[in-house]
């Protein structure tokens, strides 16, 4: 059972934990609260999750999931801790199999060719987010879920039903496709 | 550069090396200026990763998530508890509903069979009256009520809405297998009763299904 979420998701909220009682009890109002609060969040991981691929249609998608399983909604932990994780199996169930989604992480695809932006420009944060973007799926979504999101890799191989040393080896691949991308800057600009 | 520490930074980064690798990494280090520059490289991706900000899609989709709230979840548990299966229990329920009125009809037939060897015996069918199959205000409640659950149908989670539609067409059989058992004996007392039954859970469900549809929390 994985527990965790992003570092930032782990500070509990009792505005949350209210709204989240009365959404289940049917309060649509108090949903659209806890919709709000955690939209960007949420939003931002599927986005990135997926290579921006339908993610708004998914972002609806963890929202629609969530009013259902309300009930389910101890209180224990975070609300929006218990909503990432929700997220993060929406995504992982929305794509692809289990046995396909280990075949595509285990494989060792080609580096893409080349994620830097255009010499001359300064790099912005969203330069970083569209490299990121760009990465191989498998690599993207250990990343994501490692360097932004915060969650560990026995979580993560938990999650994305891969070995540990396969989560591991592909965030350091991530990483790697990365660095060139900031390398590649650096010398641009320097 | 080493390519098996170069392979390995990332864990030496995350401190996820095994206690003894980690001296024998840190040697490694200082006398290799190629790792040191990719660590730090390493260590500027992920600065970077933690500090990416969540901007939010461009357009609100509170509007698309609100038209797809129509269970509230505790009416959603009792009402998954009525009338949303699983597969095979909505296929054995559906089996079982058809099994019923095929053995009630056939029942119904044979209860009004004359005995062979008495026919003088069997005493008259009790006068009863008969379903009344053009009853306009059930006729025209079913039909709004179909209506409604059609314009309400996104509303409703698509395999509710499967099992919803499966057992109305499953009541719709009975209904249909009762009134042609009924041409060829329409006084059976049996045969009326289960039409009636029939009749009115088609009503029940429409009515349940519609309020879930519309059902706004």
């Amino acid at each position: 059972m994985v527990t965790g979420g992003g570092p930032a998701l782990r500070t509990v909220s009792t505005g949350d934990r209210d709204d989240a009682a009365r959404a289940a009890r049917g309060d649509v109002r108090a949903f659209e609260r806890l919709y709000r609060a955690h939209l960007p969040k949420i939003h931002g991981l599927v986005c990135r999750m997926t290579g921006g691929v339908d993610a708004d249609d998914l972002t609806q998608d963890v929202f629609v999931r969530a009013w259902t399983k309300l009930a389910s909604f101890r209180g224990d932990a975070a609300f929006g801790t218990w909503l990432h994780r929700l997220a993060v199996n929406v995504v992982v169930e929305r794509f692809r199999t289990t046995a396909a989604r280990r075949r595509r992480l285990e494989q060792v695809e080609p580096f893409p060719a080349d994620l830097s932006v255009p010499a001359g420009r300064p790099e912005t944060r969203l330069d970083f987010e569209a490299a990121l973007l760009r990465l191989p799926p498998g690599a993207r979504e250990v990343f994501v879920l490692h360097d932004v999101e915060g969650y560990k890799h026995g979580e993560i191989g938990e999650l994305l039903q891969v070995s540990v040393g396969t989560s591991k080896a592909q965030l350091h691949r991530a990483r790697m496709i990365l660095r060139r991308h900031l390398d590649a800057r650096r010398h641009t600009q320097g | 550069m080493d390519d098996h520490w170069t392979a390995r930074l990332s864990e030496y980064l995350d401190d996820e090396l095994a206690p003894g690798e980690r001296p024998e990494a840190e040697a490694h280090l200082a006398a290799c200026a190629a790792c040191r520059e990719t660590l730090d490289e390493l260590r500027r991706v992920v600065a970077r990763a933690h500090a990416l900000a969540d901007a939010g899609p461009d357009a609100d989709l509170w509007p698309g998530v609100a038209a797809r709230l129509a269970p509230a979840p505790t009416r959603a548990s009792v009402w998954h508890r009525r009338v949303t299966f699983t597969l095979p229990q909505a296929m054995a329920a559906g089996l079982a509903l058809v099994l019923l009125s095929a053995a009630s009809v056939w029942f119904a037939r044979v209860e009004r069979r004359p005995p062979v060897a008495a026919p003088a015996a069997v005493p008259a069918a009790p006068a009863v009256s008969r379903a009344n199959f053009a009853d306009e205000s059930y006729d025209r409640a079913v039909s709004d009520l179909e209506r409604a659950l059609t314009d309400g149908r996104d509303r409703l989670d698509p395999q509710t809405y499967g099992v919803i539609e499966r057992n109305l067409k499953t009541i719709d059989r009975a209904i249909t297998e009762a009134r042609q058992a009924l041409e060829a004996d329409p006084g059976n007392v049996y045969l009326n009763n289960h039409l009636a039954s029939a009749r009115k859970k088609k009503l029940m469900l429409l009515r349940s299904a519609t309020a879930l549809a519309h059902s706004e929390g």
